[in-house]
């Protein structure tokens, strides 16, 4: 067996996006004493919540409440967001906020230096803090740079977690982290575990994430037998870029923009798509679904990557755009060569995010004892159907902290670790990777099998979904899983091996796909971003409940799990 | 979409196997709108997949796409194909230890980071409850361009100093220490001064300005080091007329 290093903390985080690093501290502020490791795969600054434009939501104006804020968002979520999670959250979130101010994120400013806020979709008035056009790279460097005061925290940078270390009680106390730098496997050990490593876009092949959103996180947890929660609900932005995906943030109708088709008219003030006055300020499933309709009906453009509509954003002007949307103007000329203050931009809807995830409870704890998960790759029950654009990043906040905080407590209450299990679950996971290194037998290559996953994926659980080919999607998926199993790598270094750590992520999204389009399959109703044609409406009677999806070795096992409910009664959503 | 085919030209070395670096060549199909890390991809994922190199969220945001395009700093997602000729060659960063192919060593690079003390410093924090600093638009301009750092390296790569001495702290460092000196919420800027005044600081630059050249994102990394040496000066200044700690 291989050698292996071991390493001790107090707690362990894997994932230094949004939510990681705002548990860190959160951890470190805890208890000074403690020590916590920070794993992930990628240096901190480079985690996908960089890509974040728009802002995050938290009441902060004279004329909001938190009862808005709450209500807006359980009717986002069709009502299958937890109304004790949404409660907590919207009072949590202009803390949090004040907290980021307070370490220096550069928020732009009212006249007055207060904060400003912009207008979002589905937000009954402005409540998203903004910086420009840069919310997340400017959250994640802020955090990042906070970090470094703290001693405590000790991380591990460039270092792929692949496993969860499992107790001979059967509790999660450590990882296993593979070096990337020098191909080394560390066995890191802890009391408890915290899962931050985000969403999984890339297992469809239209997305606004980066290549390093996997879904690890939500594999790691699944393979040990915890639930993945409403899986089935994918949110589709509808403003993408065609060919790369890059997106357009929403903050662009929030500060007026249009979306118009090619006869110019802005559809959804011509025709009823169910949002009403907020035109293009409704929810985004609703949104993505008159796009693709207006495609449908032959009223799109059409071009070198597919058909697309327009966003038009010339009558802000070019003041207007520089001060609010400079990224979105760099990013209209360089990757489509259009410059938003002289022509619309084309767009399409775009796989987004994922609202679904690694169940968890208020605390961010995981029904397996020491482990917990917060931000995307967590499913906390707070967006339930369909997130609301900038409570994301706001929720990594607010239970990164809760979490972190649980989680010392937790760590407190646990005395000596017996390591030799764990070590031995270390071992062996360096065993398998070595093999996997540089694995001449296989006869599979690695990115057709990546692009067929992609295929089934965007056939089986785009913006409109049918049973018929839900199913199909499902049995290519799980057809893959076999194939996986037998790619072919060429690279036998250790050091850098890039085509390993692919091969380990890609294994990561078949699973996390699996779970996804049986989760998918099972709802047979439509709510927030699971549109079935088959089953055009809403079924309270039969589905008000979130769908929880449990690994097994003959696949999926699809159960329920009651939605708490509060004092928003379910009704129509209707804007 | 049109194609043409480029020769791309890969720095290979893999301390495993390889004495030194060397160089590979493959002929990829380029559509007219790649960016330059597009060409890799493809190499990667369809030529030779034990190709290395960083790169992350393909929108010039996430900085880990840095590399020298025809001798040049460059971020690769976002630097045009059609910019280039038929023979296109891609090497490391300058100025950095290779780890592999095209990855480069950035451990150095995160002390160096960190001993500007790149957060805000306080006498006493404030607590959320008394709710948010104001901040004027002049404040926030005061050092906002100076916050848009994203730690890609590439100044680093162009900067001579950096070059010829490599405790030199860098452009981007000293940017991300001077932007907390600049803004109104922080109280640590004599913290920050002293690190300036050490030897391998601001005082080490040469203003050659090659780092605003090669910046990706305008941060103008050079009028920074400048300002952090004109306020060193000052801030070393007042203490020698007031000695013990006057204000
Ligand atoms: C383009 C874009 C724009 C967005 N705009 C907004 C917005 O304006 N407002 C808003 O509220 N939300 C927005 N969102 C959503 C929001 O940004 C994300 O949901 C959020 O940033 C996720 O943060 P996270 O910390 O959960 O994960 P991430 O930031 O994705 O971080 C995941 C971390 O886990 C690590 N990791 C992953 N796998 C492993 C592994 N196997 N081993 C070790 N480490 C691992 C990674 O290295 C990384 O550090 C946007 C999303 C996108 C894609
Ligand atoms: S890939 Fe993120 S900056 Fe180029």
């Amino acid at each position: 067996m291989s050698a292996i290093d071991l390493y001790r903390h107090d707690i362990i985080i894997v994932g230094g996006g949004g939510a990681g690093l705002r548990a860190a501290i959160a951890a470190a502020e805890a208890d000074p004493s403690q020590s916590i490791a920070l794993v992930s795969k990628v240096y901190p600054m480079r985690s996908h919540t960089v890509s974040a434009e728009g802002g995050a939501a938290a009441v902060a104006r004279a004329d909001d409440t938190l009862e808005m804020h709450g209500y807006d968002t359980v009717k986002g979520s069709d009502f299958l967001g937890d109304q004790h999670v949404i409660e907590y959250f919207v009072e949590e979130a202009p803390k949090e906020l004040t907290l980021l101010e307070h370490w220096g994120l550069p928020f732009s400013r009212n006249e007055d230096g207060t904060v400003a806020t912009r207008a979002f979709g589905g937000m009954t008035t402005k409540r998203t803090w903004y910086a420009a056009d840069k919310i997340g790279f400017h959250m994640l460097h802020t955090l990042f740079q906070t970090s470094l005061k703290y001693d405590n925290i000790v991380r591990y940078d460039e270092h792929f977690v692949s496993k969860l270390l499992i107790a001979n009680d059967g509790s999660c106390r450590g990882v296993a982290a593979h070096d990337i730098r020098t191909g080394e496997m560390k066995a890191i050990i802890g009391k408890a575990v915290m899962l931050t490593t985000g969403g999984g876009g890339k297992i469809f092949p239209f997305t606004t994430n980066g290549m390093i959103k996997t879904g690890d996180g939500m594999a790691l947890a699944y393979r040990e037998g915890v639930p993945l929660k409403d899986m089935e609900f994918v949110q589709y932005h509808p403003t993408g870029l065609p060919g790369t995906g890059i997106l357009i943030t929403e903050a662009t109708r929030g500060e007026g923009g249009y979306l118009t088709n090619k006869d110019g008219e802005r559809f959804l003030v011509e025709r009823d798509y169910g949002v009403g006055s907020k035109a293009e300020l409704g929810p985004r499933d609703m949104i993505s679904r008159a796009i693709v309709q207006e495609i449908e009906a032959g009223r799109g453009l059409s071009g070198p990557y597919g058909d697309y509509v327009n966003l038009d954003l010339r009558h802000l002007g070019e003041a207007k755009i520089d001060e609010r949307l400079p990224f979105v103007r760099l990013l209209g000329r360089t990757y489509v060569g259009v410059d938003p203050v002289k022509d619309p931009l084309p767009i399409r809807p775009v796989v987004h995010y994922m609202m679904g995830g690694v169940d968890t409870d208020i605390d961010c704890a995981t029904q397996l004892s020491g482990l917990y998960a917060a931000g995307e790759t967590a499913c906390v029950s707070l967006n339930g159907a369909n997130r609301l654009g900038s409570n994301s990043l706001t929720e990594c906040l607010v239970f990164g902290a809760r979490g972190a905080r649980h989680m010392t407590q937790y760590a407190k209450s646990i005395g000596q670790i017996d390591d030799k299990a764990l070590v031995e679950q270390a071992k062996a996971e360096a065993d398998r990777i070595d093999q996997l290194r540089g694995r001449q037998k296989g006869g599979e290559k690695l990115s057709e099998i990546r692009r067929k996953l992609n295929e089934a994926m965007e056939s089986g659980c785009g913006v409109y979904r049918q049973q018929d080919t839900m199913k199909a999607c499902l049995q290519d998926v799980s057809q893959l899983r076999g194939r996986v199993a037998d790619l072919q790598l060429t690279d036998p270094s250790r050091v850098f091996n890039t085509e390993v750590i692919a091969a380990l992520e890609l294994a990561n999204m078949v699973d996390v796909a699996e779970a996804l389009a049986a989760s998918a399959l099972s709802r047979k109703e439509s709510r927030g971003a699971h549109t079935c044609k088959d089953y055009p409406h809403r079924d309270d009677q039969n589905y008000l409940y979130h769908t929880m999806c449990t690994f097994s070795p003959s696949g999926p096992v699809i159960g329920k799990k009651d939605v708490t409910l509060g004092h928003w009664e379910p009704e129509e959503r209707k804007y | 979409m049109r194609e043409v085919t480029k020769t791309f030209v890969l720095t290979r070395f893999d301390p495993d196997q390889d004495e030194a670096p060397r160089t590979q060549e493959y002929k990829v199909p380029v559509r007219e709108d790649w960016k330059v890390l597009d060409a890799i991809n493809f190499i990667k994922d369809e030529i030779d997949p034990s190709v290395s190199h960083r790169w992350s969220c393909r929108m010039a945001v996430c900085g880990s796409c840095g590399m020298m395009v025809n001798g040049e700093p460059k971020l690769t997602c976002k630097t045009a194909l059609s910019d280039y000729g038929d023979r296109v060659e891609i090497e490391p960063l300058a100025n950095f230890p290779i780890v592999r192919d095209l990855v480069v060593e950035l451990e150095g690079f995160m002390d160096k980071f960190k001993s500007v003390k790149p957060w805000i410093v306080r006498a006493k924090q404030k607590a959320a409850e008394e709710g948010t600093y104001r901040q004027s638009t002049e404040e926030l301009s005061a050092f906002k361009q100076f916050s848009m750092c994203i730690n890609c390296m590439l100044c680093y790569s162009a900067c001579p100093v950096v070059a010829n001495e490599p405790e030199f702290i860098g452009p981007a460092a000293i940017a991300l220490g001077h932007r907390y000196n600049m803004d109104s919420r922080d109280e640590g800027a004599s913290e920050r001064n002293q690190r300036f005044r050490e030897e391998g600081t601001v005082f080490s630059c040469s203003y050659a300005n090659e780092c605003s050249e090669v910046c990706p994102k305008d941060v103008d990394p050079a009028a920074a080091v400048n300002q952090a040496k004109f306020n060193a000066v000052i801030d070393w200044a007042k203490g020698l007329v007031m000695p013990k700690g006057g204000s």
